[in-house]
């Protein structure tokens, strides 16, 4: 069954005021991605496909086209329910210390999902548990939950985005070339342990990157785009 | 005789928590025209060791040892005669391009500005040359992209200004600090042939993480950890066959290499493990490792190593 499936989808970016001009940042993109499975999608930088990924999670609306997400078409939807949808789907960014908040402590961090009520009304002695847990899952120390994300080595913010991602306990994630800006060893670390909770928690991925050898190692299935357009579809390259 | 000539550096920074140790007694030869990958994590101290050559650091950092420049040692110069040697005799490609150039100068003029100063150009020559170094760089319409600033150019793009920078005042000592940071493979592979070209008869000191990007631009590659170098050999054996425990678990973080993790992570630069400092993270780590502290020796194949198992 699939879990996102996505027809001719377009995202056009207009820019000029008199010379009204039209950049095709994707040009009629589909695929799918099937329940527990990995898409890997490549292409050189500039290719959209940082925008398809910001597509699928609806951060930014299509110009045309349809995503399906677990058999709803999700451009259809209001804010409101996309709102009660979007914790069922998640993203993992480039830069991790950019995208945790600089002024909230990692435990603060990792507890909003819990104190925002995601998932269901828990007490504060629960969720604290609950945080202890999910921060030996990504293999930090409870030290670590004092601290401030500048406190913390880019390989550490990684490892706390990927705990608050679980904490929301999503099926769908989307990493945005999550290494990029790791050196190889922390790279091996995070790619490893992204690839342990995928089997353990059963998600669904699509992973971004421009590095061949790395979304060979991730993915089950792999498309390359091109211009803002899928150009194949490698099945078995791995 | 070696270009330059590193004896017993340390480079140490005092703060509140204690002196961190970045450099620490490191011992490195770079002959003319050699060009030397120095590898190792994020924060062992590879930036650090580029930047006490060419001293670009704070005045409360302690630098100490020898740095024999073409027979000169730079640790001697007052800021006066160093500032006349950087740009001119030793350059820095510093990393990060969109951070390292400044937002609000054109980029053409960023260049020109190097050779006003250093080789004596009027603002029009200057100018003209700038435009001809940035086509050197295969820049397309290098004199529309000399015209623009930071913001209007790509990543691969504000690497190679950096480059035509680096290498505007004819230095003859390159330090190149993540050159290839954040590139997609094909921009990569484009800056690695043109870092290769322009500096055939130059030496460089290439820092980076990236195994396969030096093992295609340099003769010799240098492993660092913690602040000391742990493996000097040749590029191509340093791949091939590596001898010290932690330049293979290295190896094999390389997606192509098996993608398999060094357990752990970098101690700390204030109060370094005793004995060898890679011993609590080494799956070879022996009885001897954790007590004394090994020597860099050197092996029977004339490369080095600082391991007791490396003979």
């Amino acid at each position: 069954m699939h879990l996102i499936e996505v027809l001719d989808l377009k995202k056009h970016y207009a820019s000029g005021f008199i010379n009204r001009q039209y950049t095709k940042a994707i040009d009629g993109a589909s695929f799918h991605i099937e329940r527990g499975e990995t898409l890997g999608l490549v292409g050189e930088s500039g290719c959209g496909k940082t925008t398809v990924g910001r597509l699928l999670l609806r951060l930014i609306e299509p110009t045309s086209g349809n995503i399906f997400f677990d058999g709803t078409d999700i451009t259809k939807l209001s804010r409101r329910e996309m709102r009660i949808l979007r914790p069922r789907m998640q993203m993992i960014f480039q830069d991790p210390e950019s995208s945790l908040d600089p002024r909230m402590r990692i435990g603060e961090s990792i507890a909003e999902p819990f104190r925002l009520g995601l998932q269901g009304k828990i007490s504060s002695s629960e969720w604290r548990e609950k945080v202890l847990e999910l921060i030996d899952i990504v293999g930090l120390n409870p030290e670590h939950l004092n601290r401030f994300p500048y406190q913390l080595s880019g390989g550490q913010n990684q490892r706390v985005v990927l705990a608050r991602i679980l904490a929301i306990n999503p099926e769908f994630i989307v990493a945005d070339e999550p290494t990029a800006s790791l050196d190889v060893s922390v790279q091996a670390q995070i790619l490893r342990l992204m690839m342990d909770l995928k089997s353990e928690f059963g998600l669904t991925m699509l992973f971004i990157s421009h590095d061949m050898e790395v979304v060979r190692h991730m993915s089950d299935r792999i498309a390359v785009m091109e211009k803002g357009r899928i150009i194949n579809s490698l099945k078995d390259i791995c | 005789m070696a270009m330059l000539d590193i004896v017993n550096l340390r480079t140490y920074f005092p703060t509140p928590d204690g002196l961190v140790k970045a450099v620490d007694e490191v011992n490195l030869q770079i002959d003319s025209a050699e060009k030397l990958g120095l590898i190792g994590e994020t924060g062992c101290g590879k930036t650090v060791l580029g930047m006490s050559i060419i001293r670009l650091l704070m005045p409360s950092t302690r630098i100490m040892g020898r740095i024999i420049y073409k027979g000169r040692d730079l640790l001697d110069l007052n800021e006066e005669e160093m500032r006349l040697l950087r740009g001119r005799e030793i350059a820095m490609i510093l990393q990060n391009p969109t951070t390292s150039l400044n937002p609000v100068i054109k980029v053409g003029d960023q260049i020109a500005e190097v050779l006003r100063l250093h080789m004596g150009l009027d603002k029009e020559q200057a100018k003209s040359k700038a435009v001809e170094m940035l086509a050197a760089t295969m820049i397309p319409e290098a004199k529309k992209r000399a015209d623009q600033y930071p913001h209007e150019l790509s990543g691969g793009m504000k690497e190679r200004v950096m480059i035509a920078m680096g290498l505007a005042g004819q230095p003859s000592f390159v330090i190149a600090d993540e050159p290839t940071k954040g590139l997609d493979a094909k921009t990569k592979a484009e800056i690695i042939k043109l870092i290769r070209d322009m500096t055939a008869n130059r030496s460089m000191l290439m820092i980076t993480h990236d195994l396969a990007a030096a093992g295609e631009t340099c003769d010799r590659i240098a492993v660092m950890y913690a602040g000391e170098l742990l493996e000097v050999a040749p590029a191509e054996t340093i791949l091939r066959d590596p001898c010290h425990p932690y330049t293979q678990g290295f190896v094999h973080c390389l997606p192509s290499q098996g993608l398999q993790p060094i357990p752990g992570s970098s101690p700390s630069l204030i109060d370094p493990p005793p004995g060898c400092r890679f011993h609590p993270r080494c799956p070879k780590a022996m009885d001897i490792c954790k007590k004394e502290h090994p020597p860099m020796i050197k092996m029977n194949t004339g490369n080095f190593a600082r391991c007791f198992l490396c003979t």
